[in-house]
């Protein structure tokens, strides 16, 4: 029973092991990798996919995925332009707009899952689609730019030596695990994912569950997407093409059941950085991109292999 | 036990001998013989969980028998797979049929073995066998309609047509009058006669003991497992097939409990209809344990899910301590302080991934959270108290349900609806798969409640367990109730006469 419980235990942070070689591998292979600087880089490189994920989280946590995250990211960086630059809205008016859509654009998402049925891959990969046009419709084609000076600096601002995204992502983070470790329907996620029957048998709004996972994967998406504005300092109409899949690799390599029912923010924090030194470390040791997207792709399926074949041995 | 008969003059299609099959913990078959006639059909009777299902899955291949005998025109196997079945002509007709809705009839019949042209399949010559078929049985299937458009009964005799395709002898069927409509039961009843003409064998399992009576040759009875008697259909009648399908000595093993009825009815049903039961009428009084008995789809579940909101009732009325009700969710019945313990522990019950300690929570998670923030203070007391009120055996808390016994799943489920307040509770099937010790405590906790003025409305198919826990009990059969007895009137071939609907001698 106890060295059970071990193994367990460290079954649990294996995806911090496989952080801690990585980080270790790239410093012996490139020496700049570890400079407080670049260290920086790579935690303000992935903070979008850091904050996108924590939503994408409690979506995959409830047995649901969300493909319209990158679609979400791209008409909330479209809509808050186009509010300060066409509308000359304030900023704080444009970024709350946009983030109500966002928020908007999830409750839809709960809609078509939770009231109509439709299987989550196909609602969500329906408002992606959906509103990828609808971005394009809105600024013609056309990158919008030129708002305020001041709106830099929520994506490439610093306190101290810390980037401000970095201060948004770990609080994302925080919000994320007091919401699944602290309040009542962060247990509610777990029990629908686990079993969404007998979370209902019990007493669980399954319905309004679904509705609000989908609504919060919506807002965080959308903050990344108003981080990505401010960083980019323009809307481009392919701001948040493909994010998705880069989000949705981080949450499942940190440790979330496809399946449902299981996974906690603390690795998939691991997950995020993990894809941030990848992609940084191979950036520095001048692999090209074409590869680096072989190499990540291999290691989604290393992840997620390692975790099924487990399974099927526990099942035999 | 029953000697084994020879077969001196190759009669048998099919000889089951010493039959026995051990699961951990429970014997399922003991030492059961049996031997089918060509051209005969053999019923197979007994009560739930008397082994029939489990008897002929030896044939099938799909259970392995501990040890005994299968012997199939004379061939010897100690064992069967699903194949060898096949090529012995044994083909088993379940309950849930094996067809793929989108394809056609033809389609379906020919599944795995399709007429080829080449590597194309041959839709016209599959079409054209499929009439052929169809033809034989005597049936009117279109063989391009859709496996999704037929009838239940129609689907059924694609799989009958299937088996006679595949040149089985022996054709097994589990219960499948269940699903049919009573001039679906006819046609079926014709496909039988005819088969048996053709010199095919047929074992029929059927709850029905009317159906038997018209339909078989030999009736052989199962009971706990065991063998108990081989019957010849014309020389004997119904009342001694209940007589021994349920003549077993009532064992005194259940705990005493004061009597704990008071005068106020805590819910009362007039004329409730849908989810499959029609116009139930009952009352049941704070105190009272009544017990629902019945037959497997007697409607008995369907009732509790009507009262619980997780099913609709169509019409009637459902009145809970005096005012009348519709819950539309459980979360709705559960707020009334109705809660139900689902006869699958696993997949309704309890949420196996998560904790003893999220498992008694949830229902009340919100009720002691404060801004949504769950107390952690109240919801390990919480667990804490019932854990020691109902004996829940754990190391921790935060064990996992998933690693306890069936038993101690139980009462994890039990603590949560009384951490909810609950005032009725429903019971399905509370003591399936658990082992006896356990089941002796659960009927403990059961006299806790009503003495602590709960009140348990009892879904069992265990004739023992509904006798010795109930005040009262009321049979349903067919989505109806079909009788009502008091303490004093209970008796074993009342209750099974009115499970089976059959109407007095």
């Amino acid at each position: 029973m106890k060295s059970n419980t071990i193994v367990n235990q460290i079954k649990d942070k294996a995806i911090w092991i496989v952080f801690l070689l990585m980080f270790i591998g790239f410093s012996i292979a490139s020496p700049r990798f570890l400079s407080t600087s670049n260290l920086f880089t790579i935690a303000r490189q992935v903070s979008m996919y850091g904050i996108a994920a924590v939503g994408m989280t409690f979506v995959i946590l409830i047995a649901g995925i969300d493909l319209s995250a990158g679609s979400v990211i791209t008409i909330v960086n479209i809509v808050a332009a186009y509010l300060m630059v066409n509308s000359k809205f304030s900023m704080v008016t444009a970024t709350l707009v946009a983030l109500l859509l966002a928020v908007a654009i999830g409750l839809l998402n709960g809609f078509l899952v939770s009231t109509i049925g439709i299987p989550a891959i196909i609602a969500t990969f329906a408002t992606q689609t959906i509103f990828a046009g609808a971005s394009y419709l809105i600024c013609g084609g056309v990158p919008i730019y030129g708002f305020d000076e001041r709106y830099k600096v929520i994506g490439q601002g610093y306190v101290g030596p810390v980037p401000v995204p970095v201060i948004i992502m770990v609080i994302c983070f925080a919000i994320g695990s007091f919401i699944l470790n602290k309040t009542y329907f962060g247990r509610y996620f777990y029990a629908v994912g686990g079993n969404e029957e007998a979370s209902k048998l019990s007493g669980i709004r399954v319905g309004a569950v679904k509705y609000l996972v989908y609504a919060l994967a919506g807002l965080f998406s959308g903050l990344a997407g108003i981080v990505m504005l401010s960083r980019t300092n323009s809307a481009q109409p392919t701001a948040g093409l493909g994010y998705e899949f880069d989000v949705i690799t981080c949450v499942v390599l940190g440790g979330v059941s496809v399946a449902g029912g299981f996974g906690k923010i603390s690795n998939v924090v691991a997950g995020v950085l993990i894809i941030g030194v990848l992609t940084n470390g191979m950036v520095l040791l001048n692999v090209s991109s074409f590869t680096q997207m072989i190499v990540k792709g291999i290691v989604l399926i290393l992840a997620v292999g390692f975790d099924c074949l487990q399974k099927k041995r526990v099942q035999n | 036990m029953k000697s084994v008969v020879d077969n001196m003059n190759g009669e048998y299609v099919l000889q089951l001998q010493h039959i026995r099959k051990e699961y951990p913990g429970v014997v399922a078959l003991k030492d059961v013989s049996l031997e089918v006639k060509k051209g005969e059909i053999l019923a197979l009777i007994g009560e739930n969980g008397a082994g029939k299902s489990t008897l002929i899955k030896t044939c099938s291949g799909a259970v392995i028998p501990t040890s005994g005998k299968i012997i199939v025109n004379g061939k010897e196997f100690s064992s069967m797979t699903p194949q060898l079945a096949a090529e012995n002509g044994i083909a088993i007709i379940y309950q849930e049929f094996n067809n793929v809705k989108g394809l056609s009839a033809a389609e379906n019949l020919f599944l795995g073995n399709p007429i080829r042209k080449g590597i194309m399949i041959d839709k016209k010559a599959m079409e054209r066998e499929a009439e052929k078929a169809f033809a034989q049985l005597n049936i009117k299937i279109n063989p391009k309609t859709l496996a999704s458009d037929l009838t239940v009964g129609f689907q059924q005799m694609v799989e009958i047509a299937k088996a006679i395709q595949q040149n089985a002898k022996i054709l097994i069927m589990d219960e499948p009058s269940a699903p049919l409509t009573s001039s679906e039961v006819e046609s079926l009843f014709k496909v039988c006669e005819l088969l048996k003409s053709k010199g095919v064998s047929i074992i029929y399992i059927s709850h029905r003991l009317e159906e038997i009576m018209r339909l078989s040759d030999r009736i052989v009875v199962l009971r706990d497992g065991e063998y108990i008697k081989t019957l010849i259909t014309k020389e004997t009648n119904v009342d001694e097939l209940i007589r021994l399908m349920v003549g077993r000595d009532l064992k005194e093993s259940y705990p005493p409990r004061k009597n704990c009825i008071r005068d106020e009815v805590i819910l009362e049903l007039k004329n409730v209809t849908g989810n499959g039961d029609k116009d139930i009428n009952l009352k049941i009084r704070k105190g009272e344990v009544l017990g629902l008995g019945g037959l497997v789809g007697a409607g008995r579940t369907e009732l509790a899910q009507m009262i619980f909101g997780s099913a609709r009732k169509t019409s009637g009325q459902i009145i809970f301590k005096g005012k009348e009700i519709n819950p539309k969710s459980p979360r709705e019945a559960i707020d009334l302080g109705i809660a139900l313990v689902p006869e699958d522990r696993k997949r309704h019950g309890a949420l196996l991934g998560m904790s003893i300690k999220n498992n008694i929570n949830m229902p009340t998670y919100k009720r002691i959270s404060k801004a949504s923030v769950i107390s952690s203070k109240l919801e390990r007391e919480t667990a804490e108290k019932y854990k020691e009120q109902l004996l829940i055996k754990t190391p921790s808390l935060n064990q996992l349900v998933k690693n306890l016994s069936g038993g101690n799943q139980q009462k994890v489920i039990l603590a949560k609806w009384l951490a909810a307040n609950s005032e009725l509770i429903i019971f399905d099937e509370p003591t399936r798969g658990i082992d006896v010790g356990a089941k002796f405590e659960i009927y403990k906790l059961i006299n806790e409640l009503v003495e602590n003025g709960k009140t348990v409305l009892l879904i069992s198919s265990e004739m023992e367990e509904l006798m010795g826990m109930s005040d009262r009990i009321i049979v349903l059969a067919e989505g109806c109730i079909t009788g009502e007895l008091q303490k004093d009137e209970f008796d074993q071939d009342t209750i099974m006469r009115m499970a089976s609907n059959v109407k007095e001698a």
